[in-house]
């Protein structure tokens, strides 16, 4: 029994099928890919899983509970955090601020009326909040209004934030989509210094079969929003329905 | 001090001492003089309207401020606080603490049912709602509950009202257990006359305790999740954050600030009309809190004065007034200067805001405070951009999370 | 039943105001993004055109006839128009009656050199601006345009009669098949009513069977799809702007025999037609315009004191304070449905998802 169980999930936009009876399975502690070729369903699935879209039918099981119809503040709640294609940070406000955030939420649930108390005055969250900027080597950057980052420590911070909650399960989508190839090996690192050292459980959706390669512990190919295959990735490479769906797309 | 750190402390000891002198600095010309009758400001009249709608924009900006919700219909709740205030001089007596806190009350609990209905959506949605309920407040008041309101006529307290807190030989102005609202204390020096007035005291402490509480709020976390929610509703919820409580929180917060304003302004005079609540009201108090600077602690006060301030020289100021200023200039110049002030004077201060209004949001969209700032940056010639903004929640240097 | 069309028949002329406000509005938001809070102005503006036609028609010279004397012995002076001058006596009159439909000469270029001078000179400034800048540049914009007026018209209602032709009502009943004079309709309405639907429907023809008119409703689907094909969009949204501002002036040159004009009239309206919008669904042109005359004729149902006293009747309420305010129910009742379709279909009636909601 998987911590997050995808059962027969369909979704359709007026006559386009996105997703056709997907089923997945992620273990805990360990890091599942979702790869496919472009408009093979990876986002509606995504998006089914953390309460953007509601599937027309089937179930998505957190940890034994089912996600649907929940919003995504609630579904954040129940342990899933999400990284997105671009760095979603609050952009107007310094790095520091960016990370107590979620520690706030961590620990006061979805709301909590504290308009009171200073900010300073919250030891417990900040000194949380500058662990896991050291973590991340953002340190020295803790001032600096996020939106004058680079566009990695962009993606570093949003990692950090996510990371502070501890959660469960940390979905990702796409996070090296337009990168460098230094920036994207970077950010392997980062993902694997994380897996390291904290043994997240992860579901990245992605493109780029390097990061995929680099990473994943049991990958899932889907294609025209049905799962193909779920393996390991010595299996998947020389997998021939694989070699079909992607013909042409990318080297496998 | 007081739960502040030294810089929000300054700030807060600067507005406090200013406030308690204001019949002193604002009077610096003697009483007589020419330049006296025209710009002096420390009558109480007139100082009144800068506490209480410094407090009304000081809680205006805890929504705009932090949020970015931009909402055009606060004088709705200005309006309601004022009708309930004199609803309690009417029922009860004269003494203004059951009026301040029904007026809180009523305007908070009506900001909590539009609040509920304009925040189902966000952005320009929101401020047109807003604008549209203030609207219709405006239309209830001025005709369909005509028994609560009295309609076109305005509410006020007549002698043959129940009053029944009200006993033998109590005032018969708004008072505080016995002080009058209207009496003062008049303070000769000189050519100099300073008038030290109840009713502004009054006005001016609730208007530091007002502006007390929005540093506290300011600083909070209450206050960075609104700023994160003005940055990133996305990653808010994604955050597992439930933005809806919290804005909601902070639209009726100031919607009782508002409320309280409007008690106020009952306090002074116990008088009031629909015209309050007009689209023109909300949008004055959106005027005054960009002028000063939006999101920033002290723009809205200093907005709120400086309207107040140049409606009440500019609305004094007449042809006659200009000719005489004028007077060195040759004729022909004088008649045109003149003729070309002369919509903007006088009757025509509607035409002055709006222009002051769209010089503003074109040329200096942060407000006085941020044009004050860029100042100070020239002339300091420091090597680092000048800190835009006074409100990060941490302090640069501060590791030590104690002070 | 003669009663509820005429109660239809009465909503119409508000209706088309409201729809053509809203319609205006509608382009403006989903070609530009831009927020108009001065679109009321607009409208206003258009109202004046028609008051400044009539003005200038009006001019006259003065003639001392001597075979008229007035009250003191004197002979009068006789106030001449130069258009009875020029044209003669009777035709120089019909002109003058006929102010109204013929300030739609001075109308649209008044309004579309307006809507271009808005355009170029301020809203392009702020298409890159946060909307809340652009609501509150329009605002400021609105309350100028309103004392500028107010500075050259007084702030009293000005009386702007409709041509004598069109004066009184005309008889419904009979076109309708109810019998004769059982629906008296006033004519101007009616003019009104069918003027709008004839704009109303140019401007959708317009959309629709134009290349300019596709680029335009392209650009409200995905602007920079279109401003990526190589398409000038700018130049062409400069143009809409002054299209919009041409229908909420002429919507407004033609309501003003209906209602004397006066500088508040615009941020009415423009209230009212924001909450048209709302209720219809934002950047649905269809939903402004159905949202508009379901306002304007739910608002007249309810400006019947007979509706009204049916209602208070039935649910027994004379004398009550609820049926004081059902009495009043006719300000409030757009406001009421706004609540309404906010609270079951916030997208409104005919509403698009994600149509201007960061």
């Amino acid at each position: 029994m998987g911590i997050l169980e995808v059962k027969g999930v369909n979704k359709r936009f007026g006559g386009l099928q996105a997703l056709g009876d997907v089923n997945l399975s992620v273990v805990e502690n360990t890091v599942h890919a979702i790869i496919g070729p472009n408009g093979a369903g990876k986002s509606t699935l995504l998006n089914c899983l953390v309460g953007k879209l509601i599937p027309d039918s089937g179930s998505v099981l957190f940890d034994g509970q089912s996600v649907l119809g929940r919003k995504p503040h609630e579904i954040n709640q129940m342990g899933i955090s999400r990284v997105f294609q671009t760095p979603e940070i609050f952009a107007d406000l310094t790095v520091m601020e960016n990370v107590m955030i979620p520690c706030f939420a961590r620990r006061d649930g979805a709301f909590r009326m504290h308009a009171i108390e200073s900010v300073r005055h919250e030891g417990e969250i900040i000194a949380q909040a500058e662990a896991i900027l050291a973590d991340v080597n953002m340190v020295n950057k803790r001032d600096m209004v996020a939106s004058s980052l680079s566009r990695g420590d962009k993606r570093r911070l949003e990692m950090a934030m996510c990371l502070v909650q501890e959660p469960r399960l940390l979905l990702l989508d796409e996070p090296t989509a337009g990168m460098a190839r230094a920036d994207t090996n970077n950010t392997i690192d980062l993902l694997k210094e994380i897996k390291q050292k904290r043994n997240i459980t992860m579901c990245i959706i992605e493109h780029d079969m390097h990061v995929v390669f680099s990473l994943a512990e049991r990958i899932t190919v889907l294609a025209q929003g049905r799962p193909l295959v779920e393996e390991t990735p010595e299996n998947i490479k020389g997998h021939p329905k694989v070699r079909e769906a992607y013909l042409g797309e990318a080297q496998v | 001090m007081l739960g502040l750190n030294s810089r929000d402390f300054k700030l807060f000891a600067i507005v406090v001492v200013m406030t308690l002198a204001a019949p002193i600095l604002l009077n610096p010309f003697p009483v007589d003089s020419a330049l006296g009758q025209s710009f002096n400001a420390g009558y109480p009249a007139l100082m009144q309207r800068f506490v209480i709608f410094g407090l009304l924009a000081i809680g205006f900006n805890i929504l705009f401020g932090l949020t970015g919700y931009l909402s055009f219909g606060h004088a709705a709740f200005l309006g309601v606080g004022s009708y309930a205030a004199v609803w309690m001089f009417k029922l009860l007596s004269y003494n203004i603490i059951p009026a301040m806190i029904l007026s809180v009350v009523v305007a908070g609990l009506f900001s909590v049912v539009i609040g509920y209905v304009c925040l189902r959506r966000s952005g320009i949605y929101f401020s047109i709602l807003t604008l549209a309920f203030a609207q219709m407040s405006y239309a209830l008041a001025y005709s369909v509950l005509s028994p609560i309101t009295n309609g076109e006529t305005g509410l006020q307290v007549y002698s043959d009202d129940p009053q029944v807190l009200m006993s033998q030989g109590d005032p018969i102005v708004p008072h505080l257990f016995g002080l009058e609202m209207n009496s003062s204390v008049t303070w000769k020096l000189g050519g100099w006359e300073f008038i030290f007035q109840n009713g502004y005291y009054l006005a001016a402490v609730f208007m530091i305790a007002g502006f007390y509480l929005s540093i506290r709020i300011f600083r909070s976390p209450f206050g960075l999740m609104l700023r994160a929610i003005k940055s990133n509703q996305t990653r808010m919820s994604y955050t597992g954050m439930n933005t809806k409580p919290y804005m909601l929180a902070a639209f009726v917060i100031s919607g009782c600030y508002a409320g309280l304003a409007g008690g106020l302004l009952s306090a002074m005079d116990p008088l009031t009309g629909a015209e309050r609540m007009f689209w023109t009201a909300s949008g004055e108090i959106v005027v005054m809190a960009i002028l000063g600077g939006v999101g920033t602690l002290i723009g809205p006060v200093l907005g709120a004065g400086l309207i107040k301030y140049l409606e009440n020289i500019v609305s004094k100021i007449n042809d006659t007034i200009l000719h005489n200023w004028f007077a060195f200039m040759p004729d022909w110049l004088d008649n045109l200067l003149v003729a070309i002030i002369h919509p903007f004077i006088g009757k025509g201060w509607h035409l002055s805001l709006g222009v002051l209004f769209m010089a503003v949001v074109i040329f200096l969209p942060g407000g006085l405070v941020q044009g004050g700032q860029k100042l100070g940056g020239l002339f300091r010639r420091r090597a680092k951009p000048a800190e835009t903004e006074t409100d990060s929640v941490v302090e640069a240097n501060s590791k030590t999370p104690a002070e | 039943m003669d009663a509820f069309i005429l109660q239809i028949l009465n909503g119409l002329d508000k209706g088309s105001a409201y729809a053509l406000i809203a319609l205006g509005l509608t382009l403006i938001f989903g070609t530009l993004g831009v927020v108009n809070f001065a679109h009321g102005a607009l409208f206003m503006i258009g109202a004046f055109c028609a008051v400044t036609m009539q003005r200038i028609l009006g001019l006259s010279r003065t003639v001392i006839d001597e075979t008229q004397t007035d009250f003191l012995g004197n002979p009068m002076a006789v106030q001449v128009p130069y258009v009875q001058d020029w044209f003669g006596a009777a035709a120089g009159a019909t002109i003058q009656d006929w102010s109204v439909p013929l300030a739609f000469f001075l109308t649209v270029p008044v309004m579309l050199l307006v809507g271009w001078g808005m355009e170029r000179g301020l809203i392009k400034h702020f298409y890159k601006r946060p909307h809340a800048d652009q609501i509150l540049v329009t605002f400021g914009l609105a309350i100028v345009i309103g004392e500028i007026i107010k500075a050259f018209y007084g702030a009293n209602p000005i009386q702007t009669p409709m041509p004598s032709a069109f004066v009184g009502t005309i008889d419904m009943g009979r076109y309708l098949g109810l019998g004769e004079g059982a629906v008296a309709y006033p004519t101007w309405r009616l003019i009104y009513f069918f003027f709008s639907a004839i704009i109303i429907a140019a401007v959708f023809a317009f959309l629709q069977f134009t290349t300019f008119g596709m680029v335009v409703r392209a650009g409200m689907a995905d602007r920079e799809t279109v401003g990526m094909l190589g398409i000038d969009i700018d130049k062409r949204f400069t143009l809409m702007f002054g299209l919009a501002a041409a229908v909420a002036g002429l919507a407004g040159m033609m309501y003003a025999p209906i209602l004397s004009p006066h500088y508040n009239i615009g941020m009415d309206f423009l209230v009212l037609s924001f909450v048209v919008v709302v209720v219809g669904g934002m950047g649905s042109l269809p939903g402004a315009v159905l949202a508009g005359f379901l306002l304007g004729i739910m608002q007249s149902f309810f400006s019947n004191p007979a509706f009204k006293g049916f209602i208070v009747d039935a649910l027994r309420l004379n004398d009550t304070f609820t049926g004081t305010v059902i009495n009043g129910l006719d300000q409030i009742i757009i406001y009421l449905v706004a609540i309404v379709i906010l609270l079951t279909r916030p997208r409104g009636l005919l509403g698009r998802k994600g149509v201007m909601e960061e």
